[in-house]
């Protein structure tokens, strides 16, 4: 799978318009120094060897250097790795909490007003541009009331607003799933049971209802982790955190395609990661799903 | 859906009609008007080149618009032939296309936009095409779902023994079985594409100034938030009015269309 990965993305670094010899040395250098830069980085030789040495330097961690500032790009995204990690978990956090809790009140709530109010506002959180909601939340906390610091810093406190936005979005789509997911679940015979046996209403939504309900939650909960990292790209422009995604913008601007390359290759990386935590955590919430 | 259908019927409208309701020019600095408030010359009030807010929003309908509805087309056209090329002759075709779908899966959304717009150069074309691409896949497993499950059904026997071509067949059972989920799933995909647009203009990869696009409006409106928060606003409640209304449209769309909400 991440073979296919790097294939595509050695290919599209190679359809792009400009030689990248020609862009390191500049526009002024002569024509043999381009040739032999292209000769020093193989560039000269044919598609598919250059693919085979892509493909040693991967393996071996390498993901070359960037051609804005030199240094090894594997080192620069582990550098710039932790901000963007601890946003995207951030807003996990918040999106679950908050979606799980929203739609499991709505559903139960059922058609009364909470259940209405709680997916209108998710259906505005799933309208709203995340940026946007980072604006604005910017104006109310942070320039209106003063409350929350609104650039860099690395305090929690700075964490606050950026994973807000960063999770709403997601939170709102949590939160119409576990809605949906729970109303189907609610009417199943052992629920039913459970509480003729006489179990009390909460005990009976965690335990039972929610064990099996959530299990499509968990699904796009891992499917959301990679919307969110691409969205962390936006919010940490908006923020002015230094970040991967922020990272990954400049490179794009700065044609710096060693970086972007390296970026890519490095969050599908951790996307199919992220699946498979999801994959195993399947097998904890419904026992009678196994990988014998 | 009602409300869904008016909220997009204005915006579409607002982007048919634009040169003759908007009130200025949307592109043309004014030096000696920047940054005014809203007011009754200037409803939305001005931007830091001077420019009308309003003027711009409404343009700006137009290229959102054009941007969500050709992104799905994209998606819709390529996401549908490719199913249905995966459904219908099954085998080596199949497996094919579905490696390549997995392969675009592998990539987070705005990721493969950003990774698209890095190899064809920023501007808004390459990420009508960027956003296009990635939103394939939704459509070539839907395809392939439905055609897989009608290939199978018995009628089909009895079509073909008839003497039905594979054209026929394709067109009579298949497209109208799938017509209906393409359609929610295009019209829920209007939304969304055009939310991934505006955030990729937002940081420069996608429209560029002075096109008043709202992503890039939002962009600039950053630096004065402190002091002239109707940038920011303005365009921004429009990008969520159109997608909400798009979204309750799909929405309606899809209770209407299938009863079981199984799409």
């Amino acid at each position: 799978m991440l073979l296919a990965v790097s294939a595509l993305v050695f290919l599209m670094s190679h359809f792009t318009p400009g030689d990248p010899a020609t862009i390191m040395l500049g526009a002024n250098a002569s024509a043999a120094d381009v040739t032999r830069l292209r000769h020093e980085l193989g560039l000269d030789r044919p598609l598919m060897v250059q693919y085979a040495r892509y493909l040693g330097s991967l393996l071996r961690g390498d993901l070359g250097h960037s051609i804005r500032s030199g240094r090894p790009v594997a080192q620069e995204i582990w550098e710039r790795f932790p901000p963007t990690l601890e946003l995207t978990l951030a807003a996990v956090a918040i999106a679950a909490a908050s979606g799980v809790l929203l739609g499991a009140a709505a559903a139960v709530s059922r058609h009364r007003l909470v259940d209405t109010l709680a997916m209108s506002a998710s259906l505005a959180g799933i309208s709203m541009p995340s940026f946007w909601l980072g604006l604005l939340l910017i104006l109310l906390f942070g320039l209106v009331l003063r409350w929350l610091p609104i650039a860099g810093g690395s305090s929690w406190q700075a964490l606050v607003l950026p994973a807000v936005t960063l999770g709403a979005q997601a939170a709102a789509v949590l939160a119409r799933l576990t809605r949906t997911s729970l109303l189907d679940v609610l009417p199943s015979d052992y629920v039913r049971t459970a509480r003729a046996k006489g179990l009390a209403g909460l005990h009976v939504l965690l335990r039972h209802a929610l064990r099996n309900a959530l299990i499509p939650v968990v699904t796009v909960l891992g499917l959301q982790f990679g919307t969110l990292m691409g969205g962390a790209v936006i919010v940490e422009a908006v923020f002015a955190r230094t970040g991967l995604g922020l990272y990954a913008v400049v490179a794009v601007q700065a044609r710096d395609f060693p970086v972007i390359q390296g970026i890519v290759v490095f969050a599908a990386a951790v996307y199919a990661l992220v699946n498979l935590a999801v994959d195993m955590a399947y097998v904890a919430l419904d026992p009678r799903i196994s990988y014998a | 859906m009602l409300a869904g259908a008016a909220i997009t019927g204005v915006f579409i409208a607002a982007a048919l009609l634009a040169p003759w309701i908007a009130p200025r020019d949307p592109v043309a600095p004014l030096i000696e008007e920047v940054l005014r408030p809203p007011s009754w010359a200037h409803a939305f009030g001005t931007d830091e080149l001077g420019r009308d807010v309003l003027s711009r929003v409404i343009y700006g309908s137009r290229i959102s618009l054009e941007v969500g509805v050709v992104a799905v087309g994209i998606a819709a056209a390529a996401g549908t032939s490719l199913g249905l090329l995966a459904g219908f002759y099954g085998g080596t075709w199949d497996m094919v296309v579905m490696r390549g779908t997995d392969v675009l899966l592998a990539f987070p959304g705005i990721l493969l936009a950003i990774a698209i717009v890095a190899t064809l150069g920023p501007s808004l074309g390459d990420v009508i095409i960027a956003v296009g691409i990635g939103a394939i896949p939704v459509y070539t497993r839907t395809v392939r779902g439905s055609t897989l499950s009608v290939r199978r059904m018995e009628y089909i026997e009895a079509a073909r023994a008839a003497g039905a071509t594979t054209a026929r067949l394709l067109r009579r059972h298949v497209l109208t079985n799938i017509a209906a989920p393409v359609l929610v799933l295009a019209t829920l995909g209007v939304g969304v594409n055009i939310l991934i647009a505006a955030g990729l203009s937002y940081v420069g990869l996608g429209a560029q100034p002075p096109t008043p696009e709202w992503g890039a409006m939002l962009s600039g409106a950053r630096q004065y938030l402190r002091d002239a928060w109707w940038i920011a606003v303005f365009p921004g409640l429009a990008i969520m009015l159109v997608v909400l209304g798009v979204n309750l449209l799909g929405d309606g769309l899809r209770d209407a269309l299938d009863p079981r909400g199984r799409v």
